[in-house]
């Protein structure tokens, strides 16, 4: 019967060709939908991540109550013996150290007085460790505008907007100036090696990157940080885990009765990452939702029209003894088989999309040169296994209900008027 | 006996109630402006890991020139600090630097302090940027003070409302809380160790607290203070800041 139906299908092209561009048309939409606000979503949460929340970040607990402050004079100390806990108690984690700091960032004329300055945005990184990946986790590789990332201390990496502001070129020295991790005033000049791009406004603003050890000891943080981010081996963030290293970090360092105690975060917690990502877990299935209900009224429609055309058909075959419900069977059979292959193509054609948009993505960074959010300038599909079935089976259901529904239709042609209506 | 006492008393309420709010700022500002003053103090930070002290040596010309060299601790030996009209500039030693601070930067803490080179900047007269208005007397610790309310103005100012108790003899402030428009306490100040220099009372000690900071302020205390001095122009030069 099978066979019998795919010649039906194949021959009578008017059966076949809508609804399969239809449901094609549907699935592709869900497919490369879901890749695509899945692909942005993931690259946000990586972004925050890579650059601010790590998948968990311990602070102290009087810097987190005022984080966005930068208050160093609260941050961690004793970090090298905290960092080897780290590593021995979650061994299947990266730890990194990191410093955020404000200031000036101030160049100088050929008298050593200020020529032009701004406001400064630094982070210090481990830039000189031979085995540290901070320089990849930030993309400040594919970052730099021009020059090179520092190689030795009293090196910086400065905003590709600043320098072309104030005409600073590599080689020539800025004077960060701002305030030690005790208050005293802090002076430190360095050498430029390179400017930055990221392509937001809120990474780019001021931005001066230095190695954690300069910045150690510009800002007086002998054995600080501002923060140990942490990240998962597996390179994905994942709740469950982040949820128990947290627990168990927390009970064994942190005391409410110590302001100065470690105190971890998983990413979720921090920012609006908690409200973003129970959207980003709900939207793929919103959008199949969405998709069932919208194709299958379609497909209704279409299997209604479909219907109407076969009406003299399906007359026909009733008045040859042919049963109701063998009809509306075969009907049903015809509609899986033209689900199965719209939503094959469909799934195709949305996987390919989604394939070159995670490999080309859209560069925005032109229309974000004033967001103060931390988004990626380059959004990127991801083609992830559930697209393999997200819209698949959606397909399927939406042709085969739709089909369905219209062909409960003929359970309502009367025997006896058959062939007067076909006499017509 | 009881008569006479009753009848000065009176005549003293009669005559310090008399004093306008204008009258009385400008007492107040006999006593802490001047043409010129040389002090040294110290400076003590508390801060919510540790206290630490820094001593400086300050001229102060008016309230458009003034210029400060930190003598101690090593870390802030030698760091100057000049001012002109509203600029500011700051020489640190170790970087062989003159860092003009200009915009935003003017709001930030210095060196950790309660007060910011905004504060320290604005030395203008009170009478000059405030109107003020005498919102009572109140007796703490058996010294009479009026109470003033003084609104900017001028654009300005860092703070658009002060409330200031000074002292009804002596015509030196005794506390001072500062609000942003909004009506919100941004800062306290607590004067105390009034002295006679040379012929006007001034506070040897003043405990700053900025009220959106942890932390228990910080304290200044005045070693010496000199004014109407000799002071050389050239200290009021920016090559006076590598010397």
């Amino acid at each position: 019967m099978i066979k019998f139906l795919l010649k039906g299908i194949l021959r009578d092209k008017s059966r076949s060709l809508l609804p399969i561009i239809v449901v094609s048309l549907g699935v592709f939409i869900t497919v490369l939908g879901s890749g695509w606000m899945g692909g942005i979503f993931g690259d946000m949460v990586d972004v925050n991540a890579n650059f601010t929340t790590g998948h968990v970040k311990v602070m102290t607990r009087a810097y987190a109550e005022n984080e966005n402050q930068l208050p160093n004079d609260l941050a961690l100390l004793d970090v090298e013996e905290l960092l080897t806990n780290l590593n021995s108690d979650y061994p299947d984690m990266e730890w990194v150290k990191r410093i955020n700091f404000g200031g000036l960032l101030d160049v100088p004329d050929e008298n050593g007085e200020t020529r032009a300055q701004g406001p400064a945005a630094g982070k210090a990184i481990d830039l000189l460790s031979p085995d540290s990946n901070e320089a990849e986790r930030m993309n400040i590789v594919n970052s730099i505008v021009i020059g090179s990332l520092p190689d030795k201390m009293g090196e910086a990496l400065v905003s590709n907007d600043f320098a072309e502001k104030f005409g600073v070129n590599i080689g020539e020295k800025v004077t960060l100036f701002g305030s030690t991790m005790y208050g005293s005033m802090m002076f430190k000049t360095f050498e430029v090696c390179g400017t930055i791009n990221f392509g937001t406004a809120i990474l780019d603003r001021g931005a001066i990157i230095i190695d954690i050890s300069d910045a150690r000891l510009a800002l007086d943080m002998n054995d600080g940080a501002s923060e140990i981010l942490g990240y998962f081996n597996e390179g994905s963030y994942i709740d469950e885990k982040a949820d128990s290293v947290k627990t168990s970090f927390n009970k064994k360092y942190s005391s409410v009765e110590n302001e100065f105690s470690p105190q971890m975060f998983k990413l979720r917690d921090q920012q609006w990452l908690d409200q973003y990502m129970t959207l980003a877990d709900r939207i793929s299935g919103i959008m199949v939702i969405i998709f069932i209900l919208a194709m299958s009224v379609v497909l209704w429609n279409t299997g209604l029209l479909g219907g109407l055309r076969r009406y003299s058909e399906y007359g026909i075959r009733l008045a040859l003894g042919e049963r109701k419900g063998h009809i509306f069977k075969t009907t049903i059979y015809e509609a899986i088989i033209i689900g199965f292959i719209g939503s094959v193509v469909g799934t195709a054609l949305g996987l390919g999309a989604a394939y070159y948009l995670q490999e080309n993505g859209i560069d925005f960074s032109s229309i974000m040169e004033n967001v103060t959010m931390m988004f990626p300038p380059v959004y990127r599909a991801v083609v992830s296994p559930d697209l393999f079935y997200i819209g698949f089976f959606p397909g399927l259901i939406a042709m085969t209900l739709g089909n369905a529904l219209a062909g409960y239709a003929i359970y309502k042609r009367k025997t006896a008027q058959l062939f007067k209506e076909l006499e017509v | 006996m009881k008569n006479i006492t009753v009848i000065i008393l009176a005549s003293l309420t009669v005559s310090l109630s008399a004093q306008t709010a204008d009258e009385i700022l400008d007492r107040v500002d006999k006593n802490m402006s001047a043409e010129n003053r040389v002090l040294e103090s110290s400076m003590t930070i508390h801060g919510k890991r540790n206290s630490r002290t820094m001593t400086s040596k300050s001229y102060t010309v008016s309230d458009k020139k003034s210029f400060t060299e930190y003598l101690t601790p090593a870390r802030e030996k030698g760091t100057k600090m000049l001012k002109l009209e509203d600029k500011l500039w700051i020489y640190s030693p170790s970087t062989d630097r003159t860092i003009q601070i200009s915009g935003h930067m003017l709001r930030q803490s210095v060196m950790g302090s309660d007060f910011s080179y905004e504060d320290m900047m604005d030395d203008r007269k009170l009478k000059d940027i405030y109107t003020a208005t005498i919102a009572g007397e109140e007796e703490i610790e058996g010294r009479k003070y009026f109470v003033l309310e003084l609104i900017a103005k001028v654009e300005d100012v860092a703070y658009h409302s002060r409330k200031i108790w000074i002292d009804a003899l002596r015509f030196v402030p005794l506390k001072e809380d500062l609000f942003a428009k909004s009506g919100q306490l941004l800062k306290r100040t607590t004067l105390s160790d009034m002295q006679n220099v040379q012929g006007r009372w001034f506070p040897m000690k003043m405990i700053y607290k900025d009220m959106l900071k942890h932390g228990d302020g910080t304290e200044i205390h005045i070693t010496t203070i000199k004014f109407n001095q000799d002071i050389p122009a050239y200290i009021f030069t920016k090559a006076a800041l590598k010397q």
